[in-house]
């Protein structure tokens, strides 16, 4: 913004309608490159950070911060003091509301006041059953420190859960360490996770939770459409697709019944020599 | 002393309507604009820091008594140049802003309610007393241009492209939800008004105050020079006003043979009729042109 109000004696010399046009000029080309400066600064600076959650109902980020007005409603008819309003300097785009996960999670209230305050419809008021409401998807991101990994029994997340057995249920799968015991993994069905955080504020780890609820779009890969997946088919079709697999013999199982590869002792093949131990790939080691 | 008295001779500001109404009549309006400036405020922060909730929310959309929904008409009219459709509460919120500014004068917005004016005032009056002058000062007009332009980056962007940086808003915001790195823009536009331009960013910038004056074209609350015949030209209100062109007109009858101030830039603040030692300028209706 060169333009001055009182321009300089040297230029009282032009025509009154040439300095109109100089000053309309600069002063058009002050403000439009000041706006694309800040244009371009609200393009960049819109990207969420992985940890800011946005409150249930909110639109795709996008249209959400054409929406917001940033007045603090919601946060302000949070009973939980969960929403916060980011600051400026913060990564979340100023005077917007979001929630940390890991400091204070959504408890998912039933009549969502959030949604309900906000007069703009940057919470969209078509969500009426919190159950749908998807703030994030948690993912268990860490299996080298889940304890439910190491073969441990935590659960925390699990039994944390608002929508227990249905978002994250347990699988239980053989322990391979022990041999003798199942560990139990916590797994997470994103038909149901309302990203609300919980599991992630309950993790029992210090520090870094093992299970974290990130924005869905860094949570979810893209599905693989284009793969046609047998069980799938076999189930519309009501049989398979390919027909029964052509049975061919496996030397040394000729009177087992087919796939059964079990071999008992005294059947089958006769097994090479064990060779030394220290000698080959085969070290000789047993669990 | 002060730096004023030793260059020249010419006594302070306003020097004369104190000696003649008391201070406290020479600073009438003054002080109830302070009143609802910070009167505003509190209603707005008596939520957060005393629990008593009688208004929710900031300037940009709040919610008085779980009842009025107030909704600031520049920020909705950013949203829907960004492509959204606001729910009817914001509507009807911006919609009441509208009606009522339109009645009693866009910018009485900046002078009575924004907070901003209490720190552009602070760099007005701290430039006065340190007796500061010159700087660059950017045209009046380039508000406007940067108000068309915001609108014009709100729809490119698809976000409310002036909320990143706009310096009202974040200092209401900041002081009712926390302030962060926003100090360092509200203390920017401070010292841009204090050390480079006079009234800098309420007068030539802020395309927020830009969007309000474009409400006071139809303004039923004026200020009008009814004793103009008075006037011995001490230029005191020209000093103190912080939209000083408006007023020649009607003191001056240059262009307009009535008293009253028209411009839709002015802000109603009241400062003239203050600090006017003859008592020339006096609040009423833009209908009433009578002088005295």
């Amino acid at each position: 913004m060169g333009d001055m109000q009182d321009k300089p004696v040297g230029q009282a010399g032009a025509s009154p309608r040439r300095r109109f046009l100089r000053e309309v000029a600069g002063v058009a080309g002050g403000a439009c490159l000041l706006s694309l400066g800040v244009g371009l600064y609200a393009k960049q600076a819109s990207a969420l950070p992985a940890v800011a959650l946005r409150p249930p109902g909110a639109l795709a980020e996008d249209d959400f911060l054409a929406a917001c007005v940033r007045c603090g409603l919601c946060v302000r008819d949070c009973p939980y003091d969960t929403l916060k309003l980011a600051a400026l300097g913060e990564a979340v785009p100023t005077g917007t509301p979001y929630f940390n996960a890991r400091q204070i999670p959504c408890e998912m209230c039933e009549d969502i006041p959030c949604v309900a305050a906000c007069p703009t419809g940057a919470l969209d008021r078509s969500l009426t059953d919190i159950g749908k409401a998807r703030m994030g998807l948690a993912v268990l991101i860490d299996h080298e420190t889940c304890l439910n990994f190491l073969g441990l029994r935590c659960d925390v997340c699990y039994r944390v859960c608002p929508v227990i057995d249905k978002a994250i249920t347990l699988e239980r799968q053989h322990n391979p360490r022990s041999d003798r015991h199942a560990m139990l993994l916590p797994t997470v069905h994103s038909d149901y996770c309302t990203g609300c955080g919980k599991c992630e504020k309950s993790c029992v780890l210090p520090g870094e939770a093992a299970i974290k609820v990130l924005p869905v779009k860094l949570a979810q890969g893209s599905k693989a459409e284009h793969y046609r997946k047998g069980w799938e088919e076999k189930e519309a079709a009501g049989q398979s697709l390919i027909g029964e697999q052509i049975e061919l013999p496996a030397r040394g199982l000729e009177d087992k019944a087919y796939g059964d590869t079990r071999v008992l002792p005294g059947q089958g093949p006769v097994p090479a020599t064990p060779a030394r131990p220290g000698s080959g790939l085969d070290s000789g080691w047993k669990p | 002393m002060s730096a004023a008295t030793t260059k020249t001779a010419r006594p302070r500001i306003g020097a004369e309507a104190i000696a003649g109404k008391g201070w406290l009549g020479a600073h009438n309006w003054l002080i109830l604009r302070r009143l609802s400036q910070l009167g505003i405020l509190a209603l707005f922060l008596a939520g957060p820091w005393f629990g008593v909730w009688i208004v929710k929310g900031n300037l940009s959309s709040s919610l008085t008594l779980d009842l009025l929904p107030l909704t600031d008409p520049f920020l909705l009219a950013q949203s829907l140049a960004a492509g959204t459709l606001p729910y009817k509460e914001a509507l009807i919120g911006a919609g009441i802003v509208v009606a009522f500014y339109l009645a009693v004068g866009g910018r009485v917005f900046c002078s009575w309610v924004c907070p901003m004016n209490l720190v552009t005032d602070a760099a007005a009056w701290l430039r006065r007393r340190l007796g500061l002058k010159g700087g660059k000062i950017p045209s009046g007009d380039t508000r406007y241009w940067l108000l068309g332009f915001m609108l014009l980056a709100a729809f490119a962007t698809g976000s409310l492209a002036w909320e990143w940086v706009n310096p009202v808003s974040m200092l209401h915001r900041g002081l009712i939800f926390g302030f962060g790195l926003a100090w360092g823009i509200v203390g920017g536009v401070f010292l841009y008004d204090l050390l480079i331009a006079t009234r800098g960013w309420c007068g030539h910038l802020c395309p927020m105050g830009a969007f309000y004056s474009l409400l006071g074209s139809t303004a039923l609350v004026r200020v009008s020079a009814a004793h103009r015949s008075a006037c011995d030209d001490c230029m005191d209100c020209f000093a103190v006003c912080p939209e000083p062109q408006v007023i020649r007109p009607a003191l001056k009858a240059a262009g307009q043979d009535h008293p009253v101030i028209l411009d839709r830039n002015c802000t109603n603040c009241g400062r003239c009729i203050d600090v006017c030692g003859k008592n020339v300028f006096r609040i009423t209706t833009r209908f009433d042109r009578s002088e005295s």
